[in-house]
């Protein structure tokens, strides 16, 4: 069945190693479609992390003995890993946080807070997650500043003439999603950063959905700042990535307050350390670094380009089986998409189609996939998303489509 | 086929098509609104009651067909019934669904045994109750949600 002229790819070497590809769901060989909410994990993480806590486990910047010097060597070195994924020029613009969402909202609570004035603007978009609005609001409420919202066409792309309209003097920050959760629009964000800073605002770049999908580099691109999440490019939850350009971490002030984050204290005075360990107060999620650099090793060994390149044809072949469907229509049909088939089906309810998936063995998500302004400019109450990456197949796909087609049986269609 | 029905039997799907007691209710004497933000359903729900016995109830909203069929089954088993039996029939619908076990009678309300099967939709099967509850003054709120 599969029409894909040019495998670039060799997707069954590389499906053997996520060994929960091999799983059963409901007693169908387990289709994994809910790469957007979290990707699955080849065994390179998963054996790194086992390591780490085997052969590696020590506190990390303090210890004067060898287990220590290890243990930070490694969290270290992968700060490197990630700095040259995404390319930045320093490992010190690499701040280790929990997630996208951390990320945001450490740079909302810290830069915006310093540069925020009322009557000051930031510029989101309407296809922004809700990590990436609510920080935001929060401190426009505080600050007395307004949120602006760049409106997106019934294709789901981003109007270009309105956010040039809505870019000001006033505004000083615009924050902007990569590629959007839930209708896998590819933004042109290095075009939208070079008119924000034509302006004098900052840009930050929510890529949690561009990195697991595109080669990213930030230099390139010339954002401010760029954030993403380990869990949705193959590696832990609970660690993420905020990058920023040196200068402008080096002038933030700090996030948390406590260990590592300091030079020196007394109860008169504390000397904060320098980016990134200002921002990463605590013991670190050490585990979660390592296994992060891991996963990001993993995915050059496969090759973005190899893998942007593949997961192109391969959503591309999935839009034209669903369209087969009776009755579905695609949300997000931009011309430059990634990996992400948002659909309804006249008549049977998302939550619906979730579960009827679920009985055929096959895990797509249902709901508004934290982007409700996005569902209400659509007029639905919620979308079903099937989200790709690199270890699905076409034949995967055959089967969501054939799966739909049942489901519209059920539902008398 | 057969393992996509053990959820969405034919009685399921028939109120979903066609959802009973339908309608506004212009001599409600309670009503409550319910919400399940998860999903994005919404349910009102009103009651007209005469000397404690449900005398009349109608629904309306919009949600998916676990939802929409238990609303539409929950009025044809409430209608005729005294308050009290409504709130203990509740009890029993949430044990049926959840995967308890219960002894009381609940008729046609056993096509949903299915749903204990699938912990995300239990919220689906039950809006519709807590929303009667609500409006039975049994919440203390004016709009119910799951969450």
């Amino acid at each position: 069945m599969s029409v894909i002229e040019r495998p670039t790819l060799d997707v069954e070497r590389i499906r053997q190693d996520f060994p929960i590809l091999a799983a059963k769901a409901r007693g169908h060989d387990l289709v994994y479609l809910d790469s957007a909410a979290t990707s699955q994990k080849p065994s390179a993480v998963i054996e790194a992390i086992h390591r780490y806590y085997a052969e590696q486990n020590s506190n990390v910047h303090r210890g004067l003995y060898e287990l220590s010097e290890l243990a930070t060597e490694k969290y270290e070195a992968a700060r490197a890993t990630v700095r040259s994924f995404i390319h930045a020029s320093d490992s010190h613009e690499i701040v280790f946080v929990r997630g996208a969402t951390e990320g945001i909202n450490l740079v909302a609570q810290t830069f915006g807070r310093a540069t925020l004035k009322a009557g000051d603007q930031v510029l989101i978009t309407a296809m922004e997650h809700h990590s990436n609005i609510v920080p935001w609001q929060m401190l426009c409420a505080e600050k007395g500043a307004l949120l602006k919202v760049v409106p997106i066409s019934d294709s789901g792309e981003l109007l270009l003439d309105e956010y040039a309209r809505l870019l000001t003097p006033r505004t000083r920050i615009a924050a902007l999603a990569h590629v959007s959760n839930a209708l896998g629009t590819i933004n042109p964000v290095r075009e939208m950063i070079e008119m924000a800073h034509s302006v004098g605002a900052k840009v930050l770049i929510d890529g949690a959905q561009a990195v697991p999908h595109l080669p990213v580099d930030v230099q390139d691109l010339d954002c401010d700042f760029y954030v993403f999440s380990g869990h949705k490019v193959c590696g832990p939850t609970g660690i993420g990535v905020l990058y920023g350009k040196a200068e402008i971490l080096e002038a933030m002030p700090p996030y948390q307050g406590g260990g590592d984050m300091i030079l020196s204290v007394t109860f008169e005075k504390t000397t904060y350390n320098r980016p990134p360990y200002k921002f990463e107060a605590g013991t670190p999620h050490i585990e979660g670094a390592i296994g992060l650099a891991a996963a990001l090793t993993y995915l050059e060994g496969v090759g973005m380009a190899a893998i942007a390149a593949y997961e192109k044809d391969l959503t591309a072949y999935g839009a034209e089986r669903l369209i087969e469907v009776p009755g579905l229509r695609l949300i997000g049909t931009a011309r430059n998409k990634a990996a992400v088939l948002s659909f309804v089906l006249e008549g049977v309810h998302p939550h619906d189609i979730g579960t009827l998936l679920d009985r055929q063995g096959i895990a797509i998500r249902a709901g508004h996939h934290c982007a409700q302004p996005v569902m209400e400019r659509f007029g639905v109450p919620a979308t079903a998303r099937a989200s790709l990456s690199f270890y699905n197949t076409p034949e995967e796909l055959d089967r969501l489509q054939e799966a739909l087609c049942k489901v519209n049986e059920v539902f008398g269609r | 086929m057969n393992e996509l029905a053990d959820l969405y039997q034919e009685v399921i799907l028939d109120h979903n098509r066609k959802p009973r007691n339908f309608k506004k209710l212009p001599a409600a004497t309670h009503e409550a609104n319910g919400h399940n933000p998860l999903c994005g359903d919404r349910i009102t729900v009103a009651l007209d009651i005469q000397d404690g016995v449900i005398a009349d109830i109608g629904f309306q909203g919009a949600g998916c067909a676990i939802s929409t069929a238990s609303a539409s089954l929950m009025t044809e088993a409430l209608k005729g019934r005294r308050v009290a039996d409504a709130l203990s029939l509740f009890a029993g619908f949430r044990e049926l669904v959840t995967g308890g076990v219960t002894d009381q009678e609940l008729g046609k309300l056993e096509v949903f045994s299915g749903v204990s099967e699938y912990p995300a939709r239990v919220k689906c099967a039950t809006l519709c109750w807590h929303t009667v509850a609500s409006a039975l003054g049994e919440h203390g709120q004016d709009v119910v949600t799951t969450e």
